[in-house]
């Protein structure tokens, strides 16, 4: 059959391109051979026939090549023929493949990083069966206007079992334990948790099994695993169940061993033990220590739960008045994970798209101008019949080449930038650990890279199909459309303009950052030595020991060599959920539960103050003289006198703890010092209170070291003075404090630092765009600008011709980009601090550094312009 | 004036088809044969010709195989197709009905 040969022929053909041109030069020359013969009858001299014959049968090697083309048949001869044919085109052009490609593998590959971390934050499914239904069921505090807070136990329970629209509730509390083993004592985070926390999550053990509700209200000691713990502490020994473990000096008991992937409260929980009921904590409503996460029924919204939940706080509130003030509020969890993060992630998904728009706007304006070039090549194809569709076809079937090559390149480079990105990224982003290069990574990659490929190769493919054949050959191909002129200029116009919206995006960041950077914390974090410190077990159970053991600490460290002094807090800087309480001050009534305000509890060694630097306002700050039996006595901030004594010395008035009539010790208001940032740089300062340590609560401290050169050095020393002092306390997080402050800027430095590379890139790659086309537009109008210069036109004017119109563009881009900036600064609000989205300055400088970067970008075509030389000019063609 | 490519191509691989028509054939054959049934008016372009033959044999309308031709030299031999024949009388009767109508207006 006749098709079968066609079909069988065309397979080979695109294998054996040889064979086929072989097999039509032989037809042509079979031709050429009649023809030669038939001429020669009719009269012509041989030498003449051939001639002619030649001549007719002519451009046989263009021939070859359309007769090539026009029996390439389906699909894949097609396609394969036009990635022959377009690596061919690209390999005979080195330098503008190159550029094209490092242009894309940036837009790609800046893309592929950045969406690797979309996907894997904010996208990929949570870990657990439940993961869709849970919500944390939060306290919306209005004491200390804090809408994330804690729940008591009891008002827990109340919603565990008043509620309609959960199918489980669980509390949990993250917490250090001592774990004492083989080797040395190690502070491991892990989780107080109630029975149920497991089934709500809809997670099973691995090994063994977790405890039963009984056992939590038993106060059982019984302890389950993480994976990781027990694959680092016991090598993953499936005995271990049953076994007996010291745990801040308590026999647990382990009875289970929890899958790698529940990785809850957070990735670094070692452990889950049921919750505590040391001093009554089960029982007391303003014992607040407990976070709420819950499984909703299939179908319920979140809105549904909250307000489901309200009715039972309205009937909590009913029962107990002194509940005033403790709202509730649900938040979905993934939402709770990613929230934070969310805006950042979104405003760099933008950031990398605009880069990879200018890169397409780039690569397209290189082959618009390269077309221009080839514009011959295809009027001549076209003309022996390989169709327009045809052309443009093989046209857009090279872009898609270039852009998979890009695509592969920027697939490198994306893999990179993503390492760098987890190497660089604060430890506080969610889910960190598990990002990496998968599947739909790759899928996203190709695609983009394809979509890449149709975008700018459209440009110059409908350049072209616009081309009359005729026209191009006989002009001589100087190939100037119109079309392709507005094309190029309209997408140098779109690139300045997006990198003009990157560039003010990334100088609000740094705005912001420098604002930042610039507040003052009230606190010398410089050359000190930070460690928490844990004294638990029977021994520090009372506070007269504890007192001693830091009492010792500070004198043994203060003492030397390279340290100017020492002291301890309970934790210098705060979570937004401190440990807190209310309090009342003598002479003026309770607050009622509407009004009443908590503050923080903490104690300090009395050098403290002096050794962070803090000043001292009114009275004095603690001495020798506060002991554990002298009068209690307490040192208030700045923000809470002028809060509660409106510009009278509060020096010498009393406060005490909870309400007037609680069985707390009235203390005696000795000092105001300076307000210090404790809970970072973005929340207010609230009212706090000091105790001296002699008379505090703290089992677990921070201790501060003020050295005179690298505060790292004395940790040896200060590690040997605490292992003398009590062997059994581990020293935790030892760090320059500097390096906790930038931990607290960790997010906002690395957003900053990524929006400020994309916004350089995307404006590097928007003056080559503008480079590109003006030197493009000097070269095709040589001949006009040399006629301009032989009748007498001067070099300024020349100069000035080239020059206007480059400015005239990024005029152009700048005008939009900044209307586009204004109207998406929404979008930064949440990611700026102290800096409004249309900050003057800001809009101001990237003016300015868009115009000096056009003016050099045009500077070298201008120049160029200036130097052409008339007579050769107009000879040139 | 901007020329309609397809209708040119129509028109030369109407001829083309036709000459085949008559019996296989090779491609200096058909451009001899073309000349010589127009009374030596139509003389197709070696450059369009082969185009429009690959072009055909692509699309099954002619078939193609190496023979001897009358000198005893090696060429390429064309053969209309079935789907040919149709194709030839299918733009016969198009190209009638189009001259027929041109006349019709030209003689009113």
């Amino acid at each position: 059959m006749g098709w079968m040969r066609v079909i069988r022929d065309r397979w080979r053909g695109t294998r054996d391109r040889e064979r086929v041109t072989a097999e039509i030069r032989a037809e042509l020359a079979h031709h050429e051979d009649q023809l030669a013969s038939q001429l020669e009858r009719g009269g012509l001299p041989p030498v003449e026939a051939r001639h002619e014959a030649r001549r007719r049968v002519g451009q046989r090697a263009l021939l070859q090549d359309a007769g090539y083309d026009v029996r390439g048949g389906g699909g894949l001869e097609i396609f394969v023929q036009d990635v022959r044919y377009g690596l061919r085109s690209l390999r005979g052009a080195p330098g503008f493949t190159l550029v094209a490609t490092l242009t894309l593998a940036l837009g790609i590959g800046a893309n592929t990083a950045i969406y690797s971390v979309a996907s894997g934050v904010l996208m990929r499914p949570l870990p657990f069966w439940n993961g869709e239904r849970l919500a944390m069921v939060w306290m919306d505090n209005a004491r200390i206007s804090v809408r994330e807070d804690w729940h008591s136990y009891p008002n827990y329970a109340n919603y565990r079992d008043w509620n309609t629209t959960f199918d489980g509730l669980a509390v949990f509390n993250q917490q250090n334990w001592t774990f004492t083993g083989d080797g040395d004592p190690e502070r491991l985070p892990g989780a107080h948790c109630s029975a149920n926390l497991f089934e709500v999550l809809g997670a099973a053990p691995v090994l063994g099994r977790t405890f039963t509700t009984a056992e939590e209200l038993a106060n059982a000691r019984v302890v389950v695993l993480s994976y990781g713990l027990w694959q680092r502490r016991f090598g993953g020994r499936r005995d271990v169940v049953n076994e007996t473990i010291q745990m801040s000096g308590r026999d647990m008991q382990v009875i289970g061993v929890m899958p790698a992937s529940f990785a809850f409260p957070s990735a670094d929980t070692g452990f889950w033990v049921p919750t505590t009921n040391v001093e009554g904590a089960r029982a007391g409503r303003n014992s607040i220590w407990l976070q709420v996460v819950g499984v909703r029924k299939p179908g319920v919204s979140v809105a549904q739960t909250q307000a489901d939940l309200e009715r039972v706080n309205a009937s909590i509130l009913a029962e107990f008045p002194n509940q005033k003030g403790y709202g509730v509020h649900v938040v979905d969890y993934h939402e709770q994970i990613v929230g934070n993060v969310r805006p950042a992630i979104v405003v760099l998904l933008g950031a990398v798209a605009c880069v990879l728009l200018i890169a397409c706007a780039n690569v397209a304006n290189l082959l618009l101008a390269r077309a221009s070039v080839r514009e011959r090549e295809f009027a001549l194809r076209a003309a022996i019949g390989a169709g327009r569709a045809r052309i443009v076809r093989q046209l857009l079937t090279e872009s898609v080449l270039l852009a998979v090559i890009g695509g592969l390149a920027g697939l490198g480079l994306g893999w990179l930038g993503l390492n760098a990105l987890i190497a660089l990224a604060p430890a506080g982003l969610p889910r960190i650990e598990s990002l990496a290069i998968d599947r739909g990574v790759l899928a996203f990659t190709a695609g983009l890279s394809l979509v890449t490929g149709l975008l700018f190769g459209l440009a110059p493919a409908l350049q072209t199909a616009q081309t009359e054949p005729g026209h191009s050959l006989k002009d001589g191909g100087r190939g100037v459309t119109g079309l392709g002129r507005i094309l190029r200029r309209g997408l140098v116009v779109a690139e300045i303009a997006l990198a003009v919206v990157l560039l003010v995006g990334a100088g609000l960041m740094l705005r912001s950052f420098a604002a930042m950077q610039r507040v003052d914390l009230g606190l010398r974090t410089d050359r000190v030595l930070s460690t928490r410190l844990a004294l638990l077990g029977p021994r520090y159970q009372d506070g007269a020991p504890r007192a001693e053991f830091y009492e010792r600490l500070v004198q043994r460290v203060g003492a030397l060599r390279g340290v100017e002094g020492a002291a301890t807090i309970g934790s210098i800087f705060l979570s937004a959920t401190p440990n807190s309480t209310n309090f009342s001050i003598e002479g003026r009534q309770d607050f009622t539960p509407e009004e009443s305000v908590e503050v923080p509890v903490d104690s300090v060694t009395p050098g403290y103050f002096k050794v962070m630097g803090v000043r001292l306002l009114d009275g004095r700050f603690f001495d020798h003289t506060d002991t554990i039996s002298s009068p209690p006595s307490v040192i208030i901030n700045q923000t809470m006198a002028r809060q509660f004594f409106e510009g009278v010395s509060p020096i010498g008035r009393r406060m005490k703890y909870g309400a007037l009539a609680s069985q707390a010790p009235w203390m005696t208001i000795v000092g105001v010092v300076a307000d210090t940032r404790r809970t970072g740089y973005e929340s207010a300062v609230r009212p706090e209170t000091y105790l001296p340590m002699s008379q505090g609560q703290d089992s677990v401290s921070t201790l501060v070291v003020r050295t005179t050169g690298d505060p790292m050095a004395v940790l040896p020393s200060v590690r040997s003075i605490v292992r003398e002092l009590d062997s059994s306390v581990p020293l935790q997080a030892p760090r320059p404090l500097d390096a906790v402050v930038a931990e607290m800027m960790a997010d906002r430095r690395l957003n900053t630092t990524l929006l400020v590379v994309f916004a350089v890139i995307a404006a590097v790659l928007a003056a080559v765009g503008i480079y590109g086309v003006m030197a493009y537009a000097v070269a095709q109008r040589t001949r006009e600008l040399g006629v301009r210069l032989a009748l007498g036109a001067s070099i300024r004017n020349v100069l000035g011709l080239v020059l206007l119109e480059g400015m005239g563009l990024a005029a152009m881009g700048l005008g939009i980009g900044l209307a586009a900036a204004l109207a998406l600064g929404g979008a930064m609000t949440r990611l700026l601090y102290q800096v409004p989205a249309t900050d003057p300055l800001t809009l101001v400088a990237i003016a300015g550094v868009t115009v000096v970067a056009a003016v050099l970008a045009c500077a070298l075509p201008a120049a160029r312009a200036i130097r052409v030389d008339p007579v050769i000019a107009l000879r040139g063609e | 004036m901007r020329t309609n490519a397809d209708q040119l191509h129509g028109t030369l691989d109407m001829l083309v088809l036709k000459v085949l028509a008559s019996g296989p054939m090779h491609g200096y054959g058909i451009s001899v044969r073309l000349h010589a049934l127009s009374a030596e008016v139509l003389s197709v372009e070696e450059g369009s010709l082969y185009p429009a033959l690959y072009r055909m044999e692509q699309r099954g309308w002619i078939d193609s195989a190496w023979g001897l031709s009358d000198n005893n030299r090696r060429a390429r031999f064309y053969e209309l197709t079935r789907l040919g024949r149709k194709q030839l009388e299918a733009e016969t009767a198009s190209w009638r009905r189009l001259t027929g109508a041109v006349g019709l207006v030209l003689e009113a």
